[in-house]
């Protein structure tokens, strides 16, 4: 059974598709980076994946034990959170909220996995600090403790290195090579990093629109559109 | 200061008065924090416009004001929220057009009617004396539901507030939240303006917020001290308006007023040392 698993979906805005009949599954442990030009309709497929939107045709199945609510997502940062005033510990925690039901507080054990998060992603010293102080590469660590604090399976995010430096990027994606290989958290992430992508995916899901390909990295670099839009850079 | 404190509480009247007016100024600090943070802060005004509609028909009418504007208000509330989500419409113009839309109702129903009596003046200007036993009644119901639907829900209205998507993604409804913050928004704003106006409304929701986030760097702690100011404002304002016979809306404000510039500056100073 696959964590989760996408039959001929289609996405569309007012009656406009922009992604058709993508088909892929995505086991335990998986590393798929969904790749393709600006507009190819990525990020609308991960906005489908979370359940933000709809699919106008197909089906998302979850399995696993997986279920909607238990997916981590680290979203592109928005303008609104630029000069929020809230603590680190109070981003990350908020996490935890799904577990949380009608609880109105957060409990220790939630309190605890917060802290743990934290320390995992080298921000604890941090906690008390007010995210808006934080530099780019801070503040992705901030959300991807957060995104943490809600999974213990999947993880979503939708281009991570944005805004970021050459050498925070690479921090992130070692950081995101660790939480794969060492906590088994399977990883779903939208680049157009292609170059990154394919040295650390498992997986590759090439969208323009329509899926071009899927499967497996090494089949992707010696597949049509691979070697097209990697341009022999490999 | 306490002499003065204690000649205001004698008056039955008065500290009536002053119970409404500290819960409603409560509610609207608190739920000031998450508009301002959503960007919402334009809602409000628009809202306490609508409030003013809807009461100067209610009065035409010979009805019950606060009945007739609750529901109105909490309509216009959810409208607005809606138009704000969607992308068609550009939701700043939509909000004008209804603000001024409902003024302009507003006045037009008075100038045919009654005309420009101390009634009206009071939606428009405020007069927290001249609240009405069964105003206050209700007045002090509805902001405990909100106190207490505040404090049930904080987490996940912080949440909703931070990072909505996120928030809908981990399975946390933020539309409900979004309408809830809605509900209980429009319900404040139509007892506030019995306070210190249609007009100057929207200046207790956004001031104590603003002026919290000068200098905090915790949601939490923003919250708490947005609240604080509120009160000491609308205790502050009362009383000089009492000892200066000045109108109790805009002394309140003008006391918001003050401590923003003063917290700015501090703020100011902080960032740089």
């Amino acid at each position: 059974m696959s964590l989760m698993r996408c039959e001929n979906v289609s996405l569309a805005y007012e009656g406009k598709t922009v992604a058709a009949n993508i088909t892929f599954s995505i086991e335990q442990g998986d590393y798929l980076c969904i790749v393709g030009e600006n507009g190819s309709g990525k990020s609308t497929l991960i906005k489908g994946l979370l359940g933000l939107k709809q699919p106008s045709a197909g089906t998302i199945v979850f399995g696993d034990g997986l279920t909607g609510d238990q997916i981590g997502y680290l979203p592109q940062q928005t303008v609104q959170q630029q000069d929020f005033p809230a603590s680190v510990y109070e981003v990350v925690l908020s996490g935890c909220l799904n577990r949380c039901g009608l609880r109105p507080f957060y409990n220790r054990s939630e309190k605890a996995a917060a802290r743990k998060n934290m320390e995992r992603m080298g921000i604890l010293d941090l906690s008390s600090r007010c995210y808006r102080e934080l530099s780019g590469g801070q503040r992705q660590r901030v959300l991807l403790a957060r995104a943490l604090c809600a999974t213990k399976k999947l993880l979503l995010l939708d281009e991570p290195a944005t805004g970021l430096d050459p050498l925070v990027t690479l921090e992130l994606y070692d950081l995101m090579q660790t939480i794969n290989h060492e906590d088994h958290i399977a990883i779903i992430m939208v680049s157009h990093d292609i170059k990154s992508a394919v040295s650390h995916a498992s997986h590759i899901l090439h969208l323009d629109h329509t899926p071009l390909f899927f499967g497996t990295t090494e089949r992707y670099l010696e597949s049509e559109p691979g070697k097209l839009f990697l341009g022999g850079q490999v | 200061m306490i002499e003065l404190l204690r000649t205001l509480f004698s008056y039955s009247f008065l500290s009536r008065s002053l119970l409404a007016g500290i819960l409603i100024a409560l509610c609207a600090s608190l739920l000031g924090v998450i508009l301002v943070l959503k960007r919402y802060s334009m809602i409000g005004d628009g809202l306490s416009h609508v409030g003013f509609g809807a009461l100067a028909i209610a009065s035409a009418m010979n009805a019950a004001p606060l009945q007739v504007a609750i529901p109105v208000v909490v309509i216009a509330a959810f409208f607005l929220l809606r138009i704000s989500e969607s992308s068609k419409i550009k939701g700043d113009a939509a909000i004008a057009v209804i603000s001024s839309g409902s003024l302009a109702i507003g006045v037009m129903t008075v100038s045919l009617t009654s005309g420009m009596n101390t009634d009206v003046m009071n939606y428009l200007f405020g007069s927290i004396l001249a609240i009405s036993r069964q105003d206050l009644l209700l007045s002090v119901i509805l902001c405990l539901i909100v106190l207490i639907l505040y404090l049930c829900f904080y987490h996940k209205l912080f949440a909703v507030t931070f990072d909505e998507n996120f928030a809908k993604a981990t399975g946390t409804k933020a539309g409900l939240y979004n309408i809830m913050i809605a509900f209980l928004t429009a319900i404040t704003i139509v007892l506030g303006m019995r306070m210190v106006g249609a007009l100057l409304i929207s200046s207790l929701i956004i001031f104590p917020s603003l002026t919290a986030m000068r200098i905090c760097k915790r949601f939490q702690s923003v919250v708490i001290l947005s609240a604080l100011i509120s009160v000491f404002c609308f205790l502050g304002g009362i009383l000089v308006s009492y000892q200066f016979n000045t109108p109790a809306g805009a002394t309140i404000v003008i006391a918001n007023l003050i401590l923003f510039i003063l917290f700015s500056l501090i703020g100011a100073v902080k960032n740089r040392g």
